[in-house]
């Protein structure tokens, strides 16, 4: 269980999340939706624990230990997986290369046998294939040269073989088109289990549709300001975010 | 061909007697005494070395390189080498069997050399046999590329000529294997030995070899090892040249390479620095033929207090010329770099296509490098390019691979990797680059 109590956090002296409460089970998939500048990504670096973001108050209990007292690899090890919004390219780096020094990585920590050469490539294999996934794209450095449809399917793939019990997906839809959004979606929904949690950010309801969540909750102004089921997406497809003092078209 | 990185301004002529003292009264005794062009050279190396002494900051050519410490150093001559053992003799062969010619100190070790496996056609040898056997070979190249007029190193190191390598590849014989030279410093307790390693590569019209150098100290002394070389290659004659330092963090390694290139000649150099507190490599590649090329490249990993210095020079002499430069650079802690590349078009050198680039990845706020890259163009049709690249690691990629699991010095390690990945592609010669990455990866495995 992960649970947000009062989670306060700065960027740049900026005060962001402004007392943010969340708590989401196993096997749970909830949804974060807001406006522009609510702190939706905040929220996810901060759990992910990235650099420059300063958390000023509040806690976040990820299965009984303190997550924000570990380093970005151990989050990453006990299980937390952020799919980035804009993956990052590292040239030099053969995707493989990074997929098995993470895997290998995370297994260890969890007191599990690496996997030799053979044995991650056929764990590979099976995954990329769920994912229509080139080998080629495999052989390639890392997010280089990807189109952006390619970058959200590598994120998934990562997802499909690290195997998280937390998995925080960062405005997955953004830059795909309606093909590859189905694909991702598709990848995303064949991870969920009654083990696995999820919270899918997103500024547009259209992911939703695909990724079917059990709550919905919306950001605006750091902090949750409303929460219901699936059928609030649908309320803020038609009136916007208006409702919460925000006017997207000014 | 006379390209003077040095003038006489700015040098010290008082640190010379500490470095010429320890060659009293050996004259007699060393090998090759008996050849003039050898004792000419040896006294004019020492009258020139007394003259001028260690350069110092003031002067241009070693402005980024200061000898302060070197000046510092108690120097003596290396012991009795001749019989110490040496544990391990690295390769980049996988079989370990092929032509490899061991120094120890600077002293040929012929009961750790071979020389089997060459092909007919190619002399390869120690200094002292090349001077009773192929003494004409010796006073046709001894001194002809690297002048001890131009540079005080050059002085010194002539001024102590005793040992080295003669390696003579002729005309059409293509050499596959790699040709080894494995020096080894051991050094003595009290005193920094000085050695002063000398070789003389000749390439015969149409003569292909790899030459692959290595440089590794045997417990911690600090020596001062202080090698030139002069390489001639012939008309469509190709040398690839692949030199790794991996010296003690006490060493001083300094390095002199002129090479001049013929007609349709190709001089490949790469250079990985690993090793020594200071280490400055000086290549000067002359294409003096028409339609030659060089290509000279390498990479540099520095970290604690070390300083390792490039310093290149491509002389474009003759029309349509190529030369191709490439360096990248890992600096941490605080360690220091220097990078000075010139390139020199002469009037009559139309055609000349050259390009350089420097990239320098600093680790640490106290890491530094001076890049100073200089193109002399005295041709109008040339295509010269130069570029210098100084940055750090990408934040965004370590968090990307650390919120996959992968601990801070890890992704360090794979983001360091990657950097220099593309470098290792100058070299041509796949033996040579797995090797060359094993010691990459070995050095990356230390930093954690």
């Amino acid at each position: 269980m992960i649970e947000i109590k009062n989670l306060h956090a700065k960027v740049d002296g900026k005060d962001i999340l402004k007392g943010v409460d969340l708590t989401i089970r196993p096997g749970e998939v909830h949804a974060i939706m807001g406006p522009n500048g609510a702190g939706k990504s905040t929220l996810s670096y901060v759990l992910a624990g990235r650099d420059g973001y300063e958390v000023t108050d509040g806690s976040v209990t990820y299965y009984g230990k303190d997550l924000l007292a570990m380093e970005p690899e151990e989050r990453a090890a006990e299980g937390v997986f952020l799919a980035f919004q804009y993956p990052v390219e590292i040239p030099g780096v053969a995707n493989t290369t990074f997929l098995k020094t993470a895997i290998n990585a995370i297994r260890k920590h969890r007191g599990e046998k690496e996997l030799d050469a053979m044995q991650f490539l056929k764990l590979l294999r099976e995954k990329t294939k769920a994912l229509g996934m080139s080998d080629e794209m495999l052989k390639r450095a890392v997010n280089v040269g990807f189109s952006g449809g390619e970058k959200k399917r590598n994120e998934t793939l990562q997802m499909a073989v690290l195997e998280p019990k937390f998995a925080i997906l960062d405005e997955t839809d953004s830059g795909l088109d309606i093909d590859a959004l189905k694909i991702v979606a598709e990848g995303v929904n064949a991870l969920r289990s009654p083990e696995r949690s999820m919270l899918v950010i997103t500024h547009y309801q259209r992911l939703l549709d695909y990724i079917v969540p059990d709550y919905v909750h919306v950001l605006a102004a750091g902090r949750v300001v409303k929460s219901g089921g699936k059928d609030l997406a649908l309320e803020l497809e038609k009136n916007g975010y208006r409702d919460f003092g925000v006017d997207e078209a000014a | 061909m006379t390209t003077s990185l040095f003038s006489t301004r700015g040098a010290d002529p008082t640190t010379a007697p500490a470095f010429l003292a320890p060659l009293e009264g050996r004259d007699a005794a060393l090998d090759g005494s008996a050849l003039p062009v050898v004792a000419d050279l040896r006294a004019r190396g020492r009258a020139r070395f007394a003259a001028v002494g260690l350069p110092t900051v003031k002067n241009e050519a070693w402005r980024y390189t200061n000898l302060r410490e070197l000046a510092k150093q108690t120097i003596g001559p290396v012991g009795d080498s001749a019989a110490t053992p040496v544990d391990r003799l690295p390769t980049v062969r996988r079989d370990g069997a092929g032509p490899r010619l061991v120094f120890v100190d600077g002293r040929f070790r012929a009961d750790l050399s071979t020389i089997q496996g060459l092909p007919t056609g190619v002399l390869l040898t120690d200094f002292a046999s090349a001077c009773r056997d192929h003494a004409d070979l010796v006073a046709a190249h001894l001194g002809r590329l690297a002048s001890a007029d131009d540079r005080p190193l050059v002085a010194l190191n002539s001024a102590d000529l005793t040992d080295g390598v003669v390696l003579r590849v002729g005309a059409g014989v293509a050499v596959a294997d790699p040709i080894e030279l494995v020096y080894v410093t051991v050094g003595r307790e009290g005193v920094t030995a000085s050695s002063h390693p000398r070789a003389l590569i000749v390439l015969e019209t149409g003569a292909r070899a790899v030459l692959v150098e290595h440089h590794i100290s045997q417990g911690g002394a600090a020596v001062l090892s202080n090698h030139v070389a002069e390489i001639t290659i012939g008309e469509g004659a190709t040398l690839h040249h692949c030199k790794v330092q991996r010296e003690n963090d006490a060493t001083f390694h300094l390095s002199h390479i002129a090479a001049s290139v013929a007609t349709n000649g190709v001089y490949d150099n790469f250079i990985l620095t690993l090793g020594a507190r200071l280490s400055r490599n000086e290549v000067v590649s002359a294409l003096d033929g028409r339609d030659a090329r060089t290509h000279v490249s390498g990479g540099y990993m520095v970290r604690g207090h070390q300083h390792a210095d490039i310093s290149t020079i491509i002389d474009h002499a003759q029309p349509n010329g190529t030369s191709r430069e490439v360096y990248k650079g890992v600096i941490d802690d605080h360690g220091r770099a220097a990078f000075q590349g010139k390139i020199i078009v002469r009037p009559h050198a139309q055609k000349t296509d050259g390009h350089q680039l420097n990239r320098a990845l600093l680790l640490s706020d106290s890491a530094e490098i001076d890049a100073k890259p200089e193109l002399q163009i005295f041709a109008d049709d040339v295509k010269c390019s130069h570029g210098c690249t100084v940055g750090e690691l990408d934040d965004d990629a370590l968090f990307y691979l650390r919120a996959r699991g992968i601990d801070k010095e890890t992704a360090r390690g794979l983001l360091i990797g990657a950097f220099l990945a593309d470098v290792l592609d100058e070299i041509a010669e796949t033996t040579v680059r797995d090797a060359f990455q094993g010691c990459i990866a070995g050095w990356l495995e230390e930093q954690r």
